[in-house]
């Protein structure tokens, strides 16, 4: 084999720089993301919690929203009557973001982990958080 | 040995049977009507057959009269200042008479009309050329008559503002965040690449309030249902000469446009 050595140096080498995620993280823990609900708003609340069951507010927010907006926007349907019987106005901005004014901790903290980027903030304001 | 062709017949008839009466029971089981109780309008909320508005410039008597009204709607709406006019984003705006209803057009005009400008904005057409040419049904026709907006389906291809004779239609060339003057926290913005226009404030509808303009105008616009015939709209356009931008186009119009003789000025 012509340069035999420089080959397989280079390929050890690739190895070493390929495998490097791996090895780095073995043995570590998966720090799980724990979004905040630490806000005014929320602190307010007798009882804390949101319009739906926690567990299904977290898998299927997403789903929620989205017939949301639907509902609203096209058929002007603008009030959610919840599993419970309480109404609340839809709206992004002026019903979920009021409790949850902390996007950075709140939203941001699960979104980032699990590498979505929804692009609701795109045209929904956030609220104004101290950097 | 085969089936003869009696027993295939009844084999054909039995699995037949099976699928259509399979079908109704599962259709019996899975029912999802549950989801759609969960959602009503707002209880307070404006309603009509068909929204109109009737705009009295005569009631305008300053520019300051004016621009009180479009800034209220342009506040209210988090509507961007870019400070050109190729990029300008209008939902109301004015312009000279001439421009607003060119096909009256006469070299001897009144001479009130001729200097007066007019407040222009989404006509909310009975047969919108907008909606017909949207390829995604991002914008649509309510049951209330007004042509509104899905700002989550909208992938830009501006043929509404191609369609619309009215240039009601303005389109964000760029992010409008930064050209916003006074955010409206409770109304969202815009993105890079929509197009936008007068929504008769839907949201204030909603909520049992006239749209913003109107509130801001001191009575010289005045909003109603064009099906109700003892609607506020409808008694102004009996009492009253009311002109609409090209109607000769089929579209429509719902905006109207008090005219009234020199001596009236």
């Amino acid at each position: 084999m012509y340069n035999g050595g420089k080959i397989l140096l280079g390929i050890l080498i690739f190895l070493a720089l390929a495998t490097f995620p791996f090895y780095n993280n073995i043995g570590k823990a998966d720090v799980e993301p724990k979004p905040s609900i630490d806000t005014p708003a929320i602190q307010k609340l007798s009882e804390k919690k949101c319009i739906e069951p926690t567990a299904f507010m977290k898998a299927e927010h997403m789903v929620l929203l989205n017939e949301w907006r639907d509902l609203a926007v096209r058929d002007n349907n603008r009030v959610y009557v919840a599993g419970d019987g309480k109404k609340y106005t839809i709206s992004l901005q002026n019903t979920c973001m009021k409790c949850h004014s902390n996007k950075k901790e709140f939203c941001d903290k699960c979104h980032n982990y699990a590498g979505v980027s929804p692009y609701c903030w795109d045209c929904h304001l956030a609220p104004k958080e101290g950097k | 040995m085969g089936i003869d062709r009696r027993e295939f017949l009844k084999i054909i008839g039995a699995s037949a049977a099976f699928a259509l009466g399979g079908m109704t029971i599962v259709d019996a089981i899975v029912k999802d009507d549950a989801e759609a109780a969960q959602y009503t309008p707002e209880p307070g909320a404006l309603v009509a057959g068909q929204w109109a508005m009737v705009i009295d410039m005569w009631k305008f008597k300053t520019e300051d009269d004016r621009k009180r009204v479009i800034d209220a709607c342009n506040s209210a709406h988090n509507i961007p200042d870019f400070g050109e006019a190729k990029d300008e984003v209008k939902w109301i705006w004015d312009d000279s008479f001439e421009h607003a209803f060119p096909e009256t057009e006469q070299k001897y005009l009144q001479a009130s009309l001729e200097k007066m400008p007019f407040l222009l904005m989404c006509n909310h057409c009975e047969n919108p050329p907008c909606v017909r040419v949207c390829p995604t049904k991002a914008t649509f026709k309510r049951s209330d008559g007004i042509v509104m907006q899905d700002m989550h389906r909208c992938i830009g291809c501006r043929f509404c503002m191609a369609a619309c004779p009215y240039g009601s239609r303005s389109f964000n060339w760029s992010d409008p965040r930064p050209y916003i003057k006074h955010e409206n926290p409770n109304y969202p913005t815009r993105t890079k690449g929509v197009v936008e226009k007068c929504t008769f404030c839907v949201e204030r509808l909603a909520k049992g309030e006239m749209p913003a303009c109107v509130e801001a105008s001191n009575g010289a616009m005045v909003f109603g249902d064009l099906k109700d015939p003892n609607s506020k709209v409808r008694k102004l356009l009996e009492s009253t000469y009311t002109i609409r931008r090209k109607p000769e186009l089929g579209t429509g119009p719902n905006i109207y446009y008090v005219i009234r003789g020199a001596d009236n000025a």
